[in-house]
């Protein structure tokens, strides 16, 4: 029912695709370019524009037109778009998210833009945009995740950021036993608790066991993924997590931090925003890496990494093109991430870094200390099912942690079909 | 009367029922007052854990001020009456013709057409979201406002065409015999004997279908997306999304998008009623 | 047809056209026909649709795979879908629950004291407000920091629980939520019934001494029978429709357990990690199956009642 449709438009399409080629060859760039952006919460959405009006006055005969799709209905509104009404540039997620549009053809190959310059520039996350040896798109930001902690509460305590295991347990021994829970997080949208699993898993096993366990190479029933759980459980059986966790959004746990009921937050670096304007300034906030658990593996890190495409389906790729050369340009790299905008970290290497606490923090830990590599996220490393299976099993077991079996062979039969 | 009428029991017995009466209504609708309290009580009283406190001072109007000026609430306000009002319009003419075909003529297949409607009306709406969503795809009406309307005219004239038929099934049918007689075309017939004693049932159909279109959630996720098209009950999903944990606002917001319906029963409470117990009694 | 060739405005000539002659038996078919045309395309035809599609698996971009049962099979040994059906099961016994419960308020408003019309119209109240916003106003209700049921259970020295947190009471948490604005409806059915019960039959059942209990069952109900079966149309099909309460308040969770088929079909073919439309069709065909058991069974009382005029 629906092919028949299609055709018809897909040559449309195309006609009009060559048409505009034909006629923007040789000048400066001009028609139409259409932007389908997920930069919603307002910040980003002040970024995007800003970027499109520079661009437009860098090329004034071309005429840009910004559609902005909140960024939760952006996720399932993509795939309609894509093959129905495509833009020339869309807004997407690196790794696996992009796998499902790249092998359905819905994205554009522009590995010729990765060669030379920018190739070099943005070489600390060309991995995560490289499928089948191609590069489907461009980042234009990442951040990094880590644990967000009351430094005031810690020195109230005379607690200090813990290296290993041993300290971090320690540590949170001392919050319980003083009636702070050591840390806060609300799973009841699932993804937070991928947040944990990826830590501890990479703690325990290394990047690459977590990378070849999401890409499905390795069974959940694995005794190396059993220990990761193992050391979990230190943690869920101490009490360490707030109460009630299932029932709240990570914003709604926010507050458990902000009035001191909590001390911690395994989080992504867009928490610090929100927990500055809850009253912790930087005498009551502070950041630190992970903990070692096992000392023979390296230590790796989540950065998810917010991307730029061209779906194939695109009238003005030229355009396109040059738009995104635009995005990921040193200089607007530096404008767009700095602390008054994202607030997030440069994909150039040749960008500088905003001259925040944490942002810089963030930035000395990916560049300096995450030898073992830099994973994107367990909803985006895994495939989306695996992805969803996954995270409810996670979620349950931080709630019933006796269930870990059944969870883990459910997780298991869910990898022989997906994958 | 059943049960015994009030004003015939013990002087007690109507006591404790006078008194009884605001405190069961108090009671049923608790959830919906704490929801109202929220919604005229300051930030500060949350921050400081007070949440069942009296406000520290009246913040009403800072707090609806915010859901209307700063927000996208009155966007989705205007896109959930640019929906329900032509679906209503629609709804109303479709079945005010199929009520009157079905209810005024004898045909073979009357009761298979009349039953085709009943039985769709009843059916799960996700048998019908992935084929009614590419369809919408396909004729380019995918996060339109229109694309909505038309799937909900369509899927509401199931229910109307019941109510409308029946409602003409009792009318007396001995006026159009006697508008035959007289040789009127049968679509003059419709236009101007049946349809204006049709009103009181178009007026009942008109509240109801408001109502169950203004509070539609499921198709206006699946068939729109963002503020340009989306509905109130759409909205307030994002608008919740955006302040989190911010109880005064999210009770404003819920309160204004519940607000257009509960107005709309309140105005019109007889045809409102009359429309929903519709075969209550025979 | 030598008469087709007459115009149709000679209508006042004895001779009359072909329309004309047929008038009563063409004119309802042009009544039915957009109102038929708009129906089929977007309620009737999807449904063969669906069934077609849960024969295939499709990720909504790439070309339909056809795979013969292989979803029906996947049915049957996925556990969400099995902690779907029974919650299914749950809503569709609980929500029930709604009819005495709306008899009970009724037969409580049925009384003729001043303000009395306004009480009813405030506890029918509940039932014109959205699904979406009666979720925001429960999930509050439960909220384990500060909700006011453990504020009341705290006056009793109960509690604290967290309702939609406990993966062995949350679907009844919801249920309880959905009750709300059902038993409203309820009401208003059985008060607009109440009024039309005979008052003669209830003074004829006074004098042989029926009060109370017997009273209501023996007498009463029997003459609210219209208005029970409406109750009971209404409430199932609001109970196998439950989306938007699960949607708002728990999104399905804790890990699924309060997921129920609408939602899981949804979450599956459209939700951020779904989009495996043909085995959401196959989960739609299994609720629209059940949900036919009792289509079928208002029709045939439907057409009973049709013979019996």
């Amino acid at each position: 029912m629906r092919s028949m449709l299609k055709a018809p438009i897909a040559a449309l399409a195309t006609t009009v695709a060559m048409a505009g080629g034909a006629f923007a060859a040789g000048h400066s760039l001009s028609g139409d370019l259409k932007i389908f952006s997920d930069m919603s919460n307002p910040a980003p959405r002040a970024v995007m524009e800003g970027m499109v009006e520079r661009f437009g006055e860098m090329h004034p005969d071309l005429n840009i037109e910004l559609t902005v799709i909140e960024r939760e209905a952006y996720k399932t509104q993509i795939r309609n778009f894509l093959s129905a009404n495509p833009p020339d540039v869309a807004n997407w997620y690196a790794a696996n998210r992009m796998k499902p549009y790249v092998e359905a053809g819905l994205f554009e190959d522009i590995s010729d833009m990765w060669t030379g310059e920018i190739g070099e520039n943005l070489a600390s996350t060309k991995g995560a945009m490289t499928i089948d040896g191609k590069q489907w798109g461009v980042p234009y930001t990442y951040y990094q995740w880590g644990v967000y902690y009351r430094k005031d509460l810690y020195e109230q305590y005379g607690l200090s950021e813990p290296a290993t295991w041993e300290e971090e347990k320690a540590n949170c021994q001392t919050l319980l036993d003083n009636g702070v829970k050591c840390y806060t997080i609300g799973t009841k949208f699932l993804w937070t608790a991928g947040g944990w699993f990826d830590y501890l898993n990479m703690r325990t096993n290394g990047y690459d066991f977590h990378s070849a366990l999401l890409g499905g190479e390795i069974p959940w029933t694995d005794d190396r993924v059993k220990q990761t759980f193992a050391n979990w459980r230190e943690l869920i059986d101490m009490g360490a997590y707030i109460d009630n966790h299932q029932t709240y959004s990570w914003q709604e746990a926010l507050p458990f931090m902000a009035n001191g009921e909590a001390a911690a937050y395994l989080m992504g670096n867009f928490a610090v925003a929100p927990l500055r304007q809850a009253g912790l300034d930087d005498s009551k906030l502070d950041f630190y890496q992970f903990p070692v658990i096992n000392p023979a593996v390296e230590l790796a890190e989540d950065a998810p990494t917010d991307t730029f495409h061209i779906p194939s389906g695109a009238s003005n790729k030229e355009a396109a093109k040059a738009f995104l050369e635009f995005v990921v340009s040193a200089e607007n790299q530096t404008l767009i991430n700095n602390g008054s905008n994202l607030g997030q970290l440069p994909v150039n290497a040749k960008s500088g870094v905003d001259d925040d606490k944490f942002l810089k923090e963030g930035f000395a830990m990916l560049s300096g200390n995450s030898p073992g590599g830099v994973a994107q996220f367990f909803d985006r490393d895994a495939p989306a099912e695996m992805a969803a299976v996954g995270m409810e099993g996670l979620q349950e077991f931080m709630v019933l942690p006796d269930n870990l079996d059944d969870i883990l062979q459910r997780l298991e039969a869910a990898r022989q079909r997906i994958y | 009367m059943f049960p015994t009428p009030i004003e015939k029991t013990s002087r007690t017995w109507q006591i404790t029922y006078q008194t009884f009466l605001p405190l069961a209504l108090l009671l049923w609708l608790m959830p919906l007052l704490a929801v109202a309290l929220f919604s005229i009580k300051p930030e500060a009283d949350f921050v400081s854990g007070g949440y069942w406190s009296l406000p520290t001072y009246f913040a009403g109007l800072e707090n609806y001020g915010r859901v209307f000026f700063q927000s996208d609430m009155p966007r989705y306000l205007l896109n959930s009456v640019l929906i329900t009002i032509p679906t209503v319009i629609g709804c109303v003419i479709l079945s005010s013709m199929t009520g009157f075909a079905l209810g005024i003529y004898r045909f073979r297949s009357n009761i298979w057409i009349f039953f085709m409607f009943v039985a769709g009306n009843f059916v799960p709406f996700q048998i019908l979201m992935v084929p009614v969503r590419d369809l919408t795809l396909d004729l380019g009406l995918y996060n339109t406002k229109t694309g909505l309307v038309l799937f909900h005219i369509a899927f509401q004239t199931g229910f109307c065409t019941l109510f409308m038929r029946n409602f003409i099934r009792a009318l007396p049918f001995a006026l159009i015999e006697a508008a035959r007689v007289e040789g009127i075309a049968e679509w003059r017939i419709f236009w101007y004997v049946v349809l204006p004693l049709m009103k009181p049932a178009m007026a009942a159909l008109a509240v109801l279908i408001f109502t169950f279109i203004w509070n539609d959630y499921f198709w206006a996720v699946v068939l729109t997306q963002g503020a340009e098209s989306q509905p109130v009950t759409a909205g307030i999903t994002s608008f919740n999304a955006q302040y989190r944990a911010a109880y005064h606002l999210m009770s404003a917001g819920s309160i204004v998008a519940a607000l257009p319906p509960v107005a709309m029963f309140f105005l019109m409470q007889k045809h409102f009623i009359a429309g929903l117990t519709l075969g209550a009694v025979k | 047809m030598s008469n087709a060739a007459i115009p149709v405005t000679e209508y006042s000539t004895p001779q009359r056209g072909w329309y004309k002659r047929n008038e009563i038996a063409i004119t309802p078919w042009l009544f039915l026909a957009p109102g038929v045309f708009f129906f089929l395309v977007y309620v009737i035809f999807p449904i063969f649709q669906s069934f077609n599609l849960s024969l295939y698996r499709w990720d909504g971009l790439g070309q339909a795979e056809f795979i013969g049962m292989a979803n029906y099979q996947e049915l049957v040994s996925d556990r969400a879908f099995e902690v779907s059906l029974w919650n299914n099961l749950k809503w569709l016994i609980l929500y029930l629950l709604a009819i005495p419960a709306g008899l009970f308020i009724a037969l409580f408003l049925n009384q003729t004291v001043t303000g009395i019309r306004l009480y009813k119209s405030l506890f029918f109240f509940p039932f014109v407000i959205s699904q979406i916003v009666v979720g925001l106003v429960f999930t509050w209700f439960y909220d384990p920091t500060f909700g006011l049921l453990n504020v009341m259970l705290g006056w009793v020295g109960l509690g604290p629980i967290n309702v939609l947190g406990d993966p062995s009471i949350v679907t009844y948490g919801i249920i309880a939520a959905g009750l709300w604005p059902q038993t409203a409806y309820c009401m208003i059915l059985y008060l607009t019934g109440l009024n039309a019960v005979d008052p003669e039959q209830i003074e004829a059942a006074r004098l042989d001494g029926a009060r109370g209990w017997r009273m209501l069952w023996y007498v009463i109900v029997p003459q609210l029978k219209p208005a029970t079966f409406i109750a009971f149309v209404v409430t199932i099909i609001g109970a196998l429709r439950s989306f938007d309460l699960i949607s708002i308040m728990t999104n399905g969770g804790p890990f699924g357990t309060s997921r129920v088929l609408s939602f899981y079909m949804f979450e599956k073919a459209l939700s951020e990690y779904g989009f495996r439309m043909g085995y959401g069709a196959a989960i739609a065909v299994v609720l629209f199956l059940i949900m036919l058991i009792f289509i079928a069974y208002f029709l045939w009382s439907m057409f009973q009642e049709e013979r019996g005029r």
